[in-house]
């Protein structure tokens, strides 16, 4: 096209910027999602947009969700597609998303939606609190297995307990603030006080108690559920247990952040991430979506999770996250013997 | 023959000119290398104090308030929490220090609120700048916002930015924080003892005894620099953890915790104490142990008052690197440090865990003061080392002693065993399919590309880090080590030039890396289209390891005597060519040891890059770290053997090649 062709250049550049609009516009989408996930997931929502391409950048929830704090006055990304909620409440009260409700919002269980007025994201599948117990190494200890949280405090279990820290898990961070909310404040601590005892120690990841478990390197792990049908399948003596009195959750969720240039392709990829297509696409290996009626049983999964759910007040958890870690961290952070 | 054409060579304008160009060019060489230095080291640790400092603070003055009575109506009387808190004392000015993501109610302010309360409230900024939340929406703007009680107790203010020691009082008030000083101390002092007791009596048997098979010794003690710190945490859990293979020799005590990071630090910082006492052990005057015999002192006796004294300066410097490695290693402590806090993991936690940025810089400054005090001392230490061997001095040589060789052969066996006892464990492990319920062997654990961590992909990355970083950084290093050393004049420049190039080894590579995200990472600095690059890997690496490699430099040219300079531009060559054509062929054999050194470095490191890497540029180091914090314990195992038996194959490359190197180059050496 250059070739000196004055009185073409800008009929030319004219023409091709408009094609290029038609034809395809790049979306820098954060996600933590699986890396495994995210090929199917792009493919899934090409077959329906194909004019949009998703450049991804992804890691673990904590960092992107500090890449993206970081980015407060400069944002990089268009859509955040993939991000616990929590994370995108931190983002919400940092006024960085755009609030949209996206076609078919009413279909989706009022859990997985976004308080506000017009909702500033929107959930896509819920990963669940669970108990991975390991059989043979609890028979080996004669433990007998526990049906509550409550349970998890008898003195059988002194040593035999593992969960992440909630300072550096957020895995851990939701079975701290579900505690907090089903037994409330006070009752909540004096279970967390109790249940120190018996921890041998607290892990920096969420997954890994569950796989400390499925090892035997520790009979019982407070993990979640995804993680413990992964490792059932392949091929360890797990029992994923769902205690009675309820379980914390934090889901996956999807928001447009505030000043993107691409608004209405961001748009179109959030009404996507909540079509039933879409949640099909999610219970291929999580087995609670935001979509109610969706979702077909994954294998390994343990039954009644759904309905074991907390109803999870994320402002609450939001809100009070700073002070909950910081009381945590001083009852329970670096030191062996329990408080009192 | 050069020095008697010099001297009668009139001294004319015409050579003086010729003279002060090189200099010039060498002069301008050396303030590109002191920018660079300048830019990689200086600014971004300026740019990590200065965020130690910024903190954030709850404004009580920055919020108006009214309350209506039951019936809606307002008094016109404008409160402030400041009012309220002064009044009311709910608060201490230590409340109102927070972090970037810290919330406070405004309930408390009202002794007597209820939700259910017809009561209503308007509340405003009275600043831009001010915000506060209701719920998680934020409201930022001075218009007054009325909101029912029930909404009113979800009001939560925000903190604002400021600048003070607030981080640092927070810091020394919570004390699972600070406690991380003392077991960072405690542990870097018993693992200092430990190792330097150790590598001293293996530096011992190996030059003062007559006993067999050093040169196998020799290789094994210096085998765990070619793996990860983090990889010997690995394989004590799969020996001494609940699962483990000789679990019973611990009595019950738990491996996760401190006795597991002394026995890993022993096990990563033995080849460092054991080359320092190795050298300091190896050159001795035999007419002390003549003199000593002859005034029939008892062996012990000459130890302690010949050996020992003889060594001090050595002792003394390997003690206070292995300090210095333990308290700011970070790998090992996360593997295994159980619930025993350490500083470095503390920055780590701090950062990637609460994205509490500020209060890692704050760890940072805490951890950068003892390692640059245990620094400081041995530089001190080293600069008091006069020469032991004086010209008539007579090599100590041992004499065989069958019984003292056989003690010493034993032990030297049982420190080979710990070591090779080390690697074998996690080798065996990576290749168990499912430790402990199914020991048959496959190559399960290799399949990177199934876990977290970047698969393959880190390894080849981190390959191509180790390459980059050996040739860049021997290029900047040697160049900026010949500039420092040949240029004439320049004192105060080249003063300062080495006390920069010495700063690297006192600084964390936790702190640095955390360094380069606080000013690499600001959108304002025109250097951070490199962010997340592999360039910036590479910057940090070479600037990690910047001084030991700048010190073998400086050494191999303190061998060449200046008149080569002198010579070269009586010849009225210029510098550079010297440089090239003479000076790096000489020194070749220090050149190879630096790119060496760099390579396995830049393989091994963790600490340096935990806070760098991108999803693009994930590395081998960081994915046997991420992979055991994911729970893959024998995947981690695998990599970080991936990463021995790599280095320890570019090792044996660059015995090839230097061998090679040495009989085309070194040959003028021998006579």
């Amino acid at each position: 096209m250059k070739f000196g062709m004055k009185w073409l250049a800008p009929l030319a550049a004219g023409l091709f910027a408009a094609q290029t609009a038609a034809a395809e516009t790049e979306l820098t989408v954060y996600t933590a999602v699986e890396a495994e996930d995210l090929a199917r997931y792009a493919e899934t929502f090409n077959a329906s947009n194909p004019d949009i391409k998703i450049n991804w950048v992804r890691d673990s929830t904590g960092i992107i969700t500090a890449k993206l704090l970081a980015e407060r006055d400069n944002p990089q990304a268009d859509v955040v597609w993939g991000l616990a909620a929590t994370s995108l409440l931190l983002l919400k009260s940092e006024g960085m998303l755009e609030a949209y409700a996206p076609a078919g919002v009413e279909m989706l269980d009022p859990k997985f939606v976004d308080k506000g007025d017009v909702p500033s994201w929107v959930g896509m599948d819920a990963w669940v609190a669970s108990v991975c117990y390991n059989t043979v190494e609890a028979e080996k200890n004669g433990l007998t297995p526990p049906t509550s949280w409550k349970d998890l405090t008898d003195p059988m279990y002194k040593g035999h307990l593992i969960m992440p820290n909630p300072n550096s898990s957020g895995t851990g961070f939701l079975d701290v603030s579900s505690w907090l909310q089903m037994f409330g404040e006070e009752e909540g601590w004096a279970y967390m006080d109790a249940l120190h005892g018996n921890i041998a120690r607290y892990t920096h990841s969420g997954s890994k108690p569950c796989k400390l478990a499925a090892a035997g390197e520790i009979p019982i792990g407070i993990s979640f559920a995804f993680r413990g049908a992964k490792s059932k399948a392949d091929g360890a003596p797990l029992e994923i247990i769902v205690p009675s009195e309820g379980v914390g959750w934090d889901m996956e969720a999807t928001a447009i952040i505030a000043g993107t240039a691409n608004q209405e392709a961001a748009q179109k990829l959030v009404d996507f991430s909540i079509t039933k297509e879409a949640m099909e696409m999610y219970n291929v290996g999580y087995a609670v979506v935001a979509m109610p009626g969706v979702a077909k049983p994954v294998e390994h999964f343990p039954e009644g999770l759904l309905d074991a759910m907390i109803d999870n007040d994320f402002e609450f958890a939001a809100n009070n996250r700073a002070a909950i870690l910081k009381e945590w961290q001083s009852r329970y952070d670096g030191k062996s013997e329990p408080k009192n | 023959m050069s020095n008697v054409d010099l001297t009668q060579l009139p001294a004319g304008p015409t050579i003086k000119g010729k003279l002060s160009r090189d200099d010039v060019i060498m002069r301008m060489g050396m303030g590109v290398i002191a920018l660079y230095l300048i830019v990689t080291l200086a600014f971004p640790l300026w740019a990590m104090l200065s965020k130690s400092f910024s903190t954030f603070k709850f404004d009580l003055a920055g919020y108006e308030l009214q309350v209506s009575d039951e019936d809606g109506t307002y008094s016109g009387e404008i409160l402030t929490p400041e009012l309220l808190n002064s009044e009311l004392q709910v608060l201490t000015d230590n409340d109102l220090i927070a972090g970037s993501d810290s919330r406070l109610g405004l309930t408390p302010f009202f002794p007597d609120f209820s939700f259910r309360s017809p009561v209503k409230y308007q509340i405003r900024n009275t600043t831009d700048v001010g915000r506060f939340l209701v719920g998680s929406e934020l409201k930022t703007g001075t218009e007054w916002l009325e909101l029912d009680s029930n909404t009113f107790r979800r009001v939560q203010m925000r903190p604002v930015k400021a600048t003070g020691m607030g981080n640092f009082i927070n810091y020394f008030s919570t004390p699972a924080l600070f406690n991380s000083i003392k077991n960072s101390m405690l542990i870097a002092v018993i693992s200092t003892v430990v190792t330097v007791t150790l590598a001293f009596w293996f530096a011992y048997a190996l030059n003062r005894t007559c006993m067999r098979f050093k040169g196998f010794f020799r290789l094994v003690a210096m085998a765990p620099i070619l793996v990860p710190s983090l990889l010997p945490g690995i394989a004590l859990v799969y020996l001494f953890g609940n699962q483990g293979m000789i679990k019973e020799l611990l009595f019950g005590a738990s491996i996760y915790g401190p006795i597991g990071i002394v026995i890993g630090s022993v096990f990563f910082t033995f080849p460092h104490a054991f080359i320092i006492i190795s050298t300091a052990l190896a050159i001795s005057d035999a007419r002390l142990y003549e003199a000593a015999a002859s005034l029939r002192s008892t062996p012990w006796r000459t130890f302690w008052t010949v050996t020992i004294p003889g060594a001090r300066y050595g002792l003394i410097s390997a003690a206070f690197v292995v300090f210095n490695l333990v308290i700011t290693d970070f790998g090992l402590p996360k593997v295994i440090g159980g619930q025993f806090n350490v500083l470095a993991v503390d920055i780590y936690k701090q950062v990637i865990g609460q994205q509490n940025f500020e209060m890692g810089a704050v760890v940072s400054v805490v951890l950068v003061i003892p390692a640059i005090f245990a620094f400081a001392i041995d530089r001190l230490v080293q600069s008091k080392q006069v020469a032991l061997l004086s010209a008539r001095s007579v090599p100590y040589q041992p004499t065989p002693n069958a019984k003292t060789d056989g003690i010493f052969f034993t032990y030297c066996v049982l420190v080979a065993l710990f070591i090779v006892g080390i690697l074998g464990v996690c080798q065996f492990a990576a290749l168990i399919k499912f430790w402990p319920y199914d020991l048959s062997f496959s190559l399960t654990n290799y399949d990177f590309d199934r876990m977290d961590g970047g698969g393959w992909g880190s390894y080849y990355n981190s390959i191509k880090l180790g390459l980059f970083t050996a040739v860049a950084g021997t290029c900047i290093v040697f160049f900026g080590a010949y500039l420092v050393e040949k240029t004439n004049g320049f004192r105060l420049g080249r003063a300062l030039f080495q006390m920069f190039a010495m700063l690297p080894m006192a600084i964390p590579g936790m702190v640095l890396g955390l360094a380069y995200i606080f000013f690499f990472n600001n959108p304002s600095n025109p250097l951070n289209m490199i962010y997340g690059t592999m360039a910036i890997l590479v910057i940090c690496s070479v600037t990690h390891f910047y001084t030991v490699s700048h010190l073998t430099a400086v050494t191999a040219l303190k061998q060449m005597d200046r008149e080569f300079e002198s010579v070269s531009a009586s010849l009225k060559q210029p510098t550079m060519k010297l440089f090239s054509r003479v000076t790096v062929p000489v020194c070749l054999p220090s050149v190879l040891d630096i790119s060496i050194y760099l390579f396995v470095n830049a393989m091994t490191t963790v600490s340096a890059v935990v806070f760098l890497y991108s999803p693009k540029t994930s590395l081998a180091s960081i994915a046997v770290l991420n992979m055991d914090d994911a729970g893959d314990i024998a995947p981690a195992a695998a990599m970080g053997m991936m990463i021995f038996y790599t280095n320890a194959l570019a090792r044996i490359i660059h015995l090839i090649v230097s061998k090679g190197v040495l009989k085309r180059t070194q040959a003028w050496r021998a006579r």
